[in-house]
């Protein structure tokens, strides 16, 4: 047999100047969006090349960029989880109950702060892979399975503190949140680093091609002998202990934990960046890095609004328009 | 005459799906059409009811000249399909559906009683006593369908076409769905019956219009067409294309190494059994809905096997899952490559290394050195034409694409290979290319189970076939009896 090299016919020759103007956006859009933003803040917006502006718009995004991660790999596998804010709920009202003694007396704080990160993470691992549960088992639609733990959710959480506001003083669990090391805030480091290894994970591990390739073809997935079900446990397990990461640093940078309010809203934060960012929705794609500068310019853009007086209720339609934007481009640019 | 169909010719994108095809209908008949797959019956049907438009021809119905822009237009008419895949609503109640767009109404609301009574009245006469206001999901396949038929009934259809009308149905209800085709012809309603199984075509039909490569090669009375004749005008005689490329004979018989006895599932299956000997082709072969692919999918656990067992090397073996039955060194190419097959946008390196995936890793991390080394090394050895290993697989020809996936198998080392309609949608040349690699892959000590529905492929690179008909086995040839007339007579499941 000989091989002859012949390129395959490329299509990209017969495109219009318009439509690969389309695709050139589809594929960095978000990034020159970001770009973009960071010109007009440092054209017009007083004292933004500062430090601190830096921390706090990274301060702010790093518990969305979080649960954005795991919402990434749910959504690559072709599905959703809307019982993010829910769990963070869920976490946030745990940690410190463990560590105010609520469950059983403290008698090394050090040793009740490891729990009080470990165990709400856990449980919140445990309600997600109930999610996946009702999703492979029951072949449940993930919206609807997964709405189940978003009404409940912050129903368990509310119970658990019989609806009490929890205040705390507590400097070692707050590190997470007010902590730095090297100047950089611990939940920016904590968010680079869960970032890194999503992005890792989905480039170089077989678990990460397995979750591509469930969302690309879930039929031909399971025929090559990839344990469908097994990966979608796995990523609804991931997403709900990431939600549970993101619970801990809300109650913590609050000094105070509030299960009517804990990370109320933050589903549909995670998947406006996840689509800002160019995972598509229907799975078989997972584009960490879009996902975090989708996060990014979301908040870029309230920063921006609130930095030159416009009110938060109008950032809101600003962000509404950006995703249909950003999802308008990406179908035309999907289209070739 | 009903329906006269005249020298219809569709192209799509330049390639010929009709060549100046043909067929009639006179009223109060049920005319049986029939050919592979691929023929151009569903092309020659959906241009007659208006969702494509032809390139050349005329059709004329019930005396005249139509031309149908949209289905819609063609129902208006008296052209009513019943798909395969019952189109009806399924959480709607019977009488809902039956009028569904056409309902009665009474001061501009819909008027229930009058739907109600009328659709009890139009089921009455299909001998059909239901409750009309349930919701049409709560009744079996055989019910659907005579609730669609029944739809037609009451638009006035006086043709009604039926796709594969018992394809999901089981013996009873075959008997219900014939006992209604006959009160349609009765009240002079005519039929077009898709259909494979013959024994349900002679059993119902009056005459036959058989279909092969977009044209129609022959219309006879059903009762002058003798079942082999009919399969021979299916299948056609091509030129021979293939080389015989297996061995005359086999001095001595090979052990056998996977063994499928008395398997079933569904009504798809009903009672297969066939050996996979080593270093051996063992061909699979029957008519569309013989149950070919089906059984490839029960020996490979992708479907569940109600009855029967599997055997590997002499030791039952159940297979939970495709994944168990790849730890036991079976590959599955699967016949749809985009549905079953690829993943379109990941790369070919990815796609080649799907199922190795697992043996590949150092401590869950692809080892990318020893993947790039397996695609390269495919790649060179199947030929396939691409600019590089990442270049996405939905951009590669179907020859290229199927050679991927071939990769994909060989390259788990496997023990037995199942291939379902390895050739399909290939050209010719990459066809040949594909066979005489499985053959030397058998002459390598692997076991190769072939599904085909192309006979000179199974004549030319198979050592023994095994002929499905209705879910059955019901012959194996070994190479020395294998010949076109005996594989037709197996196909057509005709005593001798």
């Amino acid at each position: 047999m000989t091989t002859i090299e012949t390129p395959a016919p490329q299509p990209s020759g017969a495109l219009s100047s318009g439509s690969r103007l389309m695709t050139l956006a589809g594929r960095y859009g978000t990034f020159v969006a970001f770009l973009a933003l960071i010109l007009f803040n440092v054209a017009v917006t007083p004292n933004f090349l500062s430090l601190q502006t830096l921390n706090v718009n990274l301060t702010q995004v790093a518990t969305i960029v979080i649960v954005a991660t795991g919402m990434t790999l749910v959504i690559a596998t072709g599905g959703i989880d809307l019982s993010v804010g829910s769990l963070m709920a869920i976490a946030g009202a745990l940690a410190p109950m463990i560590f105010m003694g609520q469950f059983w007396q403290v008698e090394s704080m050090g040793f009740a702060v490891a729990l009080a990160f470990l165990l709400p993470v856990v449980v919140a691992g445990l309600f997600g892979l109930f999610n996946g549960f009702l999703v492979t088992r029951f072949s449940i639609q993930p919206i609807i399975a997964t709405l189940v733990l978003f009404i409940a959710g912050r129903g368990i959480a509310q119970v658990m503190t019989n609806g009490n506001l929890q205040v705390f003083k507590n400097a070692g669990f707050q590190f997470i949140a007010l902590g730095r090391i090297a100047g950089i805030p611990a939940q920016v480091l904590l968010m680079i680093v869960i970032v890194a290894a999503a992005w890792a994970m989905i480039r170089y591990t077989v678990i990460g091609r397995q979750i591509i390739a469930v969302g690309g073809n879930e039929k031909a997935a399971r025929l090559a002998g990839i344990p469908v079900k097994r990966v979608k446990l796995f990523v609804y397990m991931l997403s709900g202990a990431l939600a549970g990461v993101a619970g801990l640093i809300v109650v913590a940078r609050n000094s105070a934990s509030d299960a009517n309010l804990v990370g109320l809203g933050m589903e549909l934060d995670a998947i406006a960046a996840v689509a800002v960012g160019g995972t598509l929705l229907t799975g078989g794609r997972a584009n960490i890095v879009g996902t975090v500068l989708g996060a990014l310019v979301i908040q870029l853009v309230r920063y921006t609004l609130l930095a030159n007086g416009v009110p938060d209720a109008a950032a809101l339609i600003v962000k509404a328009g950006l995703i249909i934007t950003a999802v308008f481009i990406q179908q035309r640019a999907g289209r070739h | 005459m009903l329906l006269s169909m005249q020298g219809i010719s569709k192209a799509f994108a330049g390639v010929p799906a009709l060549k100046s095809a043909s067929l009639e209908v006179e009223a109060a008949e049920v005319m049986a059409l029939v050919g592979q797959n691929g023929a151009g019956k569903s092309t020659l049907i959906k241009i007659l009811t208006g969702v494509y438009r032809r390139d050349e021809g005329s059709i004329t119905f019930d005396g005249h000249d139509v031309d149908f822009a949209m289905p819609a237009k063609a129902q208006a008419a008296g052209i009513a399909t019943i798909y395969q895949e019952i189109n009806l609503a399924p959480q709607r109640s019977v009488a809902e559906n039956i009028y569904l767009s056409r309902e009665p109404k009474r001061f501009g609301m819909i008027d229930h009683t009058a739907m109600r009574r009328g659709a009890e009245a139009v089921l009455k006469t299909f001998n059909l006593a239901i409750d009309v206001d349930r919701p049409v999901a709560h009744f079996d396949a055989a019910t659907r369908q005579m609730v669609a038929i029944a739809r037609a009934v009451t638009q006035s259809a006086r043709l009604v076409i039926m796709d594969e009308p018992t394809s999901s149905l089981d013996e009873r209800e075959v008997a219900i769905l014939f006992e209604t085709i006959r009160t349609l012809k009765r009240s002079g309603v005519a039929v077009i019956f898709i259909g494979h199984r013959l024994d349900e075509l002679y059993e119902i039909c009056d005459r036959v219009t058989i279909m092969r490569d977009g044209q129609t090669v022959a219309k006879s009375p059903m009762a002058d067409m003798p079942k082999m004749a009919l399969v021979r005008h299916m299948l056609g005689k091509e030129l021979a294309a293939f080389q015989a490329i297996a061995p005359e004979d086999i001095a001595l018989e090979r052990p056998v190494r996977l063994e499928l006895d008395k398997a079933g599932a569904g009504v798809r299956v009903r009672d297969v059994s066939l050996a996979v000997r080593e270093g051996e082709i063992s061909g699979l072969a029957g008519l569309l809905g013989s149950g070919r692919t089906e059984t490839a999918r029960l020996i490979f656990g992708a479907d569940k096997m109600d009855r029967g067992a599997i055997r590997m090397q002499g030791q039952d073996r159940t297979y939970r899952e495709p994944a168990d039955a790849i730890a036991d060194g079976i590959g599955l190419v699967s016949e749809d490559r985009k549905i079953d097959g690829i993943v379109p946008d990941m790369s070919i390196r990815e796609n080649m290394t799907l199922a190795l995936l697992p043996k590949l890793k150092k401590a869950g991390i692809v080892d990318r050195a020893r993947q790039d080394e397996i695609v390269s090394r495919y790649i060179r050895a199947l030929g396939v034409k691409c600019t590089s290993p990442d270049q996405p697989i939905k951009e590669l020809s179907g020859g290229n694409q199927q050679k991927v996936l071939l990769a994909r198998w060989l390259a788990t080392d496997p023990r037995v290979l199942i291939v379902d309609e390895p050739t399909r949608g290939i050209d010719i040349g990459a066809k040949s290319e594909i066979l005489k690699l499985l053959r030397s892959l058998a002459d390598e000590g692997l076991s190769v189970l072939m599904i085909s529905s192309e006979l000179e492929e199974l004549l030319a690179a198979a050592d023994r076939v095994t002929v499905l008909s209705d879910g059955m086995s019901v012959a194996t040839l070994p190479r020395k009896d294998l010949s076109e007339t005996a594989l037709l007579a197996a196909m057509a499941h005709q005593e001798e």
